[in-house]
């Protein structure tokens, strides 16, 4: 097998292959902390963070791990680091740290972290798994804010409500009251409200995909990766 | 050849527990001066929301005692009572009290009560109410946690002290009446309470060991 370019390595962890919407891991802090714009973005943001260290770290030290005890060294590598993240957030950002609350030491459990460094930095170079685990990273990032932002708009009727958390107290007015004298939609805001969330967005992702193939297979034109990641 | 080989395996990953373990600890090192008093900075910000800092001149958030009542302060663990003097008088308590009956499980308070017997304020730590509505005790949702303030056990009469529904002076919320029912009951017995035990609590002497919250950053790592 040829190595991948790194324009198709970006192409299939921001879309073609997205953690989320194509691969469906990391369901658990995915349904559990999307409730509001801001906890999606923060949480993709600390996983998409772990991703691309653990894969730059893992891929530079496989030549050097012994096959038989290479899932443990994943696991003391990833296991390190999110508690270091955790550390640094909880210095650094603890309104954000203290509402993600448990999901961020579980990020040591998100099958996507061991499943990178397992299936694509055990095999490839330093930089090429370095723009694997950030743009598959950045994937979930994307499907956590857009998950976060519909709950967020269907359920409170706001957008980017309690910003400061993530950005300083500067962002306090960042909010976005989208529908003023809005009751609310529970549903949305509850875990319910995730799962059909999920299964639309998945949905649009297949509609969209489709729509792309048959205007390709119409035009016969071979359109770029680039393109398709536009549509 | 079979040994040798799983030498250098358990070596190898000696050696990884090792220089991971050394990097959490250099991190943790680091920060936990700043997570300590990040944790204090926000506990001196919930304090003073309840008694404004020109009302005191003590070491307010030190200054605090562990007292046990289940029934009046509706939990079995310690709960934390913060004293706010000024000149050496006393002036108000901060009692962390728990309202266990919620409807998602019990809500941390923080209920603040002026020497003289009326509310400085309430506050909400935490709660696992349902969102939208148990949740409107939260002060950046509704008012309602402020319909306390300037409350006593005479303002209203004791038989009062209930939400409307049950025949008392306090709002409940469509559809949701455990949470503001529960959070109601636990100011009360909270004031019942500081009633029984004003004086003991600003005589108290702090504990020796007064490093609740700090014990973390002190002995971990």
């Amino acid at each position: 097998m040829a190595d991948k370019s790194y324009a198709d390595i970006a192409y299939d962890g921001l879309w073609g292959n997205n953690v989320t919407f194509v691969q469906i891991l990391g369901l658990c802090p995915t349904l559990a902390v999307t409730n509001s714009l801001i906890n999606g973005l923060g949480m993709g943001l600390a996983t998409a963070l772990v991703l691309a260290s653990s894969n730059t770290l893992i891929s530079a030290v496989r030549h050097v791990i012994r096959p038989d005890v290479r899932i443990p060294v994943y696991v003391l590598v990833i296991a390190s680091l999110v508690t270091i993240i955790d550390l640094m957030m909880n210095a650094y950002l603890p309104a954000l740290h203290k509402s993600l609350g448990i999901f961020i030491p579980l990020i040591v459990v998100n099958c996507t972290v061991i499943g990178r460094a397992e299936s694509f930095a055990s095999k490839n170079s330093v930089g090429r798994s370095f723009v694997d685990g950030l743009t598959m990273g950045i994937g979930f990032t994307l499907a956590l804010t857009l998950l976060g932002g519909m709950r967020e708009l269907i359920g409170s009727g706001t957008l980017f409500a309690h910003s400061e958390m993530l950005f300083g107290a500067g962002a306090k007015d960042f909010t976005l009251t989208v529908f003023h004298h809005y009751q609310g939609l529970l549903l949305a805001i509850l875990p319910p409200g995730a799962f059909l969330g999920l299964g639309l967005l998945i949905a649009l992702k297949h509609f969209i995909d489709a729509k792309v193939a048959t205007r390709r297979a119409a035009t016969e034109e071979p359109a770029g990766d680039e393109a398709a990641a536009a549509g | 050849m079979l040994v040798k080989k799983m030498m250098l395996s358990a070596t190898l990953l000696g050696l990884f527990a090792m220089v991971g373990t050394g990097l959490v600890a250099i991190t943790y090192d680091n920060a936990k001066g700043r997570i300590a008093q990040n944790q204090q900075e926000s506990l001196q910000q919930s304090l003073r929301a309840l008694v404004p800092a020109k009302r005191y001149d003590n070491d307010f958030s030190h200054d605090h005692i562990l007292v046990h009542d289940r029934p009046l302060l509706g939990t079995s663990d310690p709960v934390i009572v913060y004293r706010a003097r000024k000149a050496g008088k006393p002036v108000a308590v901060v009692i962390e009290s728990v309202a266990p009956d919620g409807y998602g499980g019990p809500i941390v308070l923080l209920v603040g009560i002026n020497y003289d017997g009326t509310i400085a304020g309430v506050r909400v730590v935490s709660e696992q109410e349902t969102p939208g509505l148990g949740t409107n005790i939260e002060p950046d949702r509704t008012h309602w946690i402020f319909s306390f303030d300037g409350r006593s056990l005479h303002n209203p009469q004791l038989d009062k002290w209930k939400v409307k529904k049950d025949g008392g002076i306090f709002d409940q919320f469509t559809g949701a009446t455990i949470t503001p029912r529960a959070v109601v009951n636990a100011v009360r017995n909270t004031l019942l309470y500081y009633q029984q035990h004003r004086d003991a609590l600003f005589a108290a002497k702090i504990p020796e060991k007064n490093a609740v919250k700090h014990e973390d950053a002190k002995h971990g790592g």
